[in-house]
């Protein structure tokens, strides 16, 4: 559970479970297994067909919560059970603390339930001095160590086997030895004694099936059916959000659940249990069985138009497992109870702004969440969201509110940039770096070698280098280039030109343009970043272009998704922002499927052996997979695959700044990475990766060059 | 019913790798006598159950000492089915249980039960079990011994889903069972039996 005052007592927290090397190692081997495990499971399924079916039916049955919940209700009564509503994490609370002493219960068994660790029901539950022990494994040896779930799936996933076998030392009296397989069996006897003597059985709920009153529970440990079938009083606590309109939709969920969770076709039980079964200890041999739904604001989250998707989530735990920071610094930095994406989010709705807004901050906005979310949830868009809605709040920290208003001035912004060319001579190098960092930034961000800013902007240049005019143009394509390409490396927009000469292509550059704005929406500041997006819409408008091509993989997704996400809903902009987003391309998709150069435009030489990083943005943001790839063979450059070649390099603009310690892990295994490829130089498609990856090889002394991909291509051309 | 053999071999290769053994028997009788020779075979001169042999809080101990000799339990058997498994399990020393299994709760040896459908896609039974006795056979249990007549393996899920919905329609409980009882909650290592059953035997029976 993280529990930081402030954002600084929360860095220094981050920075003490970075120190932790079994949580980082285990977090290694379960990230790259994960990974080729959920691939096998999803080998002959169309996933992304199923998740669009599955975020349909979700978004359906959020909209009709009440119906649903009344359906349920009616149903479940119909056969036995008895069905409650609570408004929050208190009342429900409540509702199981007096079912239990009114059916005089004093030993409580439960199988793991999310919902109950929200509303911290075992407190409770033990306050009212009954004794309530949690039966999934993973859940009881964090239960015994007074700890939260450190994982959605695998709760106790930061402790090592040497930590449980302590544990079980002093929970038996007996000493025990190491071997995971001998301290899963001591659990199986201990949990069997506490079973026989539980009078009441407490579940969570995957699936509320409203057509029949129907509770389906996903385990693998099997101890949800003996939980609903040994003690004499059932009670299942689950989410409104669980409630679903028919089987149908229940099975569909269950062919993603596993499968995205752990990379399992189907868990070892999955149980359904429709009102009140047999049960022999209890009066009439029929068990008491008692559904509670949990609101907590989950209805009035259905009437969100932005976040009604959050109730889309299934609970996989997905978005962790493949969430860069997530695997640095473990779910109990990562998540107060709801751990990951999905839990920086959630934290925001059920746990409140004190205890989300720190945690908002540490997401590096690498989309690998959004991929692979089981329910199509936009997990990084939703926490820069909520992080923009703490703000505002809040108030805006200082240095975030000067930004902002800096930035919304293009004029101001640049004048600022040339400034710091002549500012940070006293500190620039001869080799583009800056030698010693000024004191504004702490030691923490020593970890990389940072750029100066160029002596000549490329907006400066562009009298120079701009093409001769093509009479009949094949393609009208304007520049957009970015402040990194504009002010710190205008070589990188230079080589963009000359890769395309000769290939009729009809290139200008308008001078209006600014930033794209995405550093404003990472650090909340949504009004500024509107204004930049519209400063921007106008600089191009005058501009008769085809495409927008930018060679920043980051500018470019801010560009085509984000802005028709922020200006879409007024009527003023609408039409016109869309227009602007459809012409929107990367570098290499427009060089490769556009202007589709081939083999025979590139030397006959032998090209050098490279290796590849691909850019968050790209592969992700904009779905650009191949492109690069086929542009580097075409070249005729020996590509040399990278292991984790999607990961994110650490960078993420502003985050960098925030978080330095993990941007420096992230960079680390990337620099590992591209290591053991023995490339001799680094290609990748985004002017932000370039100046996190050069300046890591040159601080960790890697023989390695880092350059944009259109640098390579232009020296290769004919 | 037909048997589709594709979904067949689809079963067999899933449930093999969700850890279950699957093997085909042409009869009942072939179905008891495999029981019996599984009973026979596990922990030849041991009589403690699974996790008895560790360490143990003393209260979890004693549940250990609740078991006496080896037990096979059946409850969904008919009247004659029940008998001649009975007849079979006296020749062999070993105890055969139709009901009161809360009293054993501390282990039983093999839980004997006809399962309702296969799920290809998967590897999974299904076990409508509204009956609490057939519940605890197939989870108290260390090996459960499941019959699944090979006409009643589907290609998926949704194949199921009329019949489920049947089912439904009164109190129920039914269960989806896909490999023997597993944990990955310690360093993510594989380990079977956390709570259910240890080992999952299933018995394609042919011509039902």
């Amino acid at each position: 559970m993280q529990d930081a005052k402030s954002f600084k007592e929360y860095k220094s927290q981050i920075d003490e479970a970075l120190g932790n090397d079994f949580l980082r190692t285990a977090m290694d081997n379960f990230a790259v297994a994960y990974r080729t495990g959920r691939a096998n499971a999803f080998a002959n399924i169309d996933d992304k067909a199923l998740i669009k079916d599955i975020a349909d039916a979700k978004d359906c049955a959020a909209q009709n919560i009440d119906e649903l919940y009344a359906k349920f209700k009616e149903e479940a009564e119909k056969k036995g059970a008895v069905v409650h509503l609570a408004k929050d994490a208190q009342e429900a609370n409540e509702i199981i603390g007096r079912i239990a002493l009114e059916e005089k219960c004093k030993s409580i068994v439960k199988s793991k339930s999310m919902t109950a660790e929200e509303t911290l029901l075992n407190h409770h539950l033990e306050d009212l001095d009954l004794q309530v022990i949690e039966t999934d494994l993973g859940e009881w040896i964090i239960q015994l160590r007074h700890e939260g779930p450190s994982h959605m799936v695998m709760p106790a996933i930061h402790l090592s086997r040497h930590q449980v076998s302590d544990l079980f030392t002093d929970v038996t009296g007996k000493k025990q030895d190491d071997d995971i397989q001998k301290l899963v069996k001591v659990a199986r006897r201990e949990l069997r004694q506490k079973f026989t003597q539980a009078d009441m059985g407490i579940s969570g709920g995957n699936f509320a099936i409203a057509e029949s009153g129907t509770v389906g529970v996903v385990t693998n440990e099997g101890n949800a059916r003996l939980v609903t079938t040994l003690p004499r009083v059932h009670v299942a606590l689950m989410g409104l959000d669980k409630l679903t309109p028919k089987l149908h939709d229940a099975l569909r969920v269950l062919k993603a659940l596993p499968r995205n969770a752990t990379g399992q076709a189907l868990t070892s039980y999955v149980t359904w249990v429709t009102g009140a079964n047999e049960c022999a200890t209890a009066v009439d041999s029929t068990k008491k069985v008692h559904f509670v739904f949990l609101d907590n604001g989950r209805r009035a989250l259905a009437k969100d138009p932005l976040f009604s998707q959050v109730l889309r989530c299934v609970r996989c735990g997905a978005c962790a497992n493949v969430c860069p920071v997530y695997r640095m610094v473990g779910g109990h930095k990562m998540g107060h109870i709801y751990i990951g994406a999905i839990g920086l989010i959630l934290t925001y709705f059920f746990h409140g702004t004190d205890k989300a807004k720190n945690l908002v901050q540490n997401c590096i906005n690498c989309g690998a969440c959004k991929e692979i979310c089981a329910g199509g949830i936009d997990l990084p868009g939703l926490i820069k969201e909520i992080h923009a809605r703490i703000q505002d709040e809040e108030g805006h920290p200082l240095t975030s509110a000067l930004l902002g208003k800096m930035m919304k001035n293009r004029k101001l912004f640049h004048k600022f940039l040339r400034i710091a060319k002549h500012a940070q001579k006293p500190v620039a190098g001869k080799d583009g770096f800056i030698r010693h960092l000024p004191m504004i930034f702490a030691p923490n961000h020593d970890f990389r070698a940072l750029p100066t800013v160029a002596k000549v902007p490329f907006r400066d240049m562009w009298d120079k280098v701009k093409p001769a005019k093509v009479a009949n143009p094949k393609h009208k394509v304007a520049i957009f280039s970015g402040c990194v390409q504009d002010f710190v490396y205008p070589e990188q927009s230079v080589a963009t030109v000359e890769s395309m000469r000769g290939k009729d292509i009809g290139l200008e550059f308008p001078m209006d343009q600014s930033c794209c704005g995405l550093p404003l929406q990472m650090m909340g500041e949504k009004e500024a970043c509107k204004d930049v997006a519209i400063q921007n819409m106008e600089a191009f408008e005058n501009s008769d272009c085809e495409y927008i091509l930018t060679m920043c993989a980051s500018c470019a997704s801010h560009l085509k998704h984000n802005y028709p996400k922020m200006l879409g809903h007024d009527p003023k902009y609408a039409v016109r922002v869309q227009e602007f987003a459809d012409k929107v391309i990367d570098y290499s998709s427009f060089m490769n499927d556009v202007i589709g150069v081939s083999e025979d435009d590139f030397l006959d030489s032998k090209g050098k052996k490279v290796t590849y990083h691909a850019p968050c943005h790209l592969c992700r943001g904009l779905e650009v997979k191949e492109a690069p790839r086929e542009l580097m063979l075409k070249a005729g450059l020996d590509y040399i695959e990278c292991a984790e070649e999607e990961v994110c390099c650490g960078f993420g603009g502003t985050y960098s700044v925030k978080f330095p310690k993990v941007s420096a892990q992230l960079l680390s295994k990337k620099m590992n990475n591209i290591k053991e490829t023995g490339a001799d130089i680094l290609l990748t498609d985004c002017p932000g990766c370039v100046m996190q990856l050069r300046g890591g090889a040159k601080k960790n002394g890697l023989n390695v060059e880092v350059h944009h991909i259109s640098e390579l291509i232009s020296e290769r051309r004919k | 019913m037909t048997v589709d053999n594709g979904n067949v071999k689809l079963f067999t290769e899933k449930a093999g790798i969700a850890g279950a053994a699957v093997s085909e028997v042409s009869s009942l009788e072939e179905a008891f006598q495999y029981t019996m020779d599984l009973c026979g075979k596990k922990e030849a001169c041991k009589l403690l159950v699974s996790g008895c042999e560790e360490g143990l809080s003393s209260k979890a101990g004693e549940l250990c000492e609740t078991k006496n000799g080896k037990t096979i339990a059946a409850p969904a058997l008919s009247k004659k089915q029940f008998s001649s498994l009975g007849k079979l399990c006296s020749e062999n020393g070993f105890v055969l249980l139709k009901d009161g299994l809360r009293k054993h709760l501390g282990g039983i040896d093999i839980g004997f039960s006809f399962v309702d459908h296969g799920i290809a896609e998967t590897g999974s039974l299904v076990l409508n079990c509204r009956s609490e006795e057939l519940r605890l056979a197939t989870m108290v249990s260390e090996i459960h011994v499941a019959v699944l007549p090979k006409s009643k393996i589907v290609a998926d899920s949704y194949d199921l889903e009329s019949y489920m919905e049947e089912c439904m329609k009164n109190a129920d409980y039914t269960s989806f069972i896909t490999g023997p009882s597993r944990t990955a909650d310690i360093e993510r290592v594989l380990a079977v039996g956390v709570h259910g059953p240890l080992e999952l035997h299933i018995l394609l029976l042919e011509g039902v």
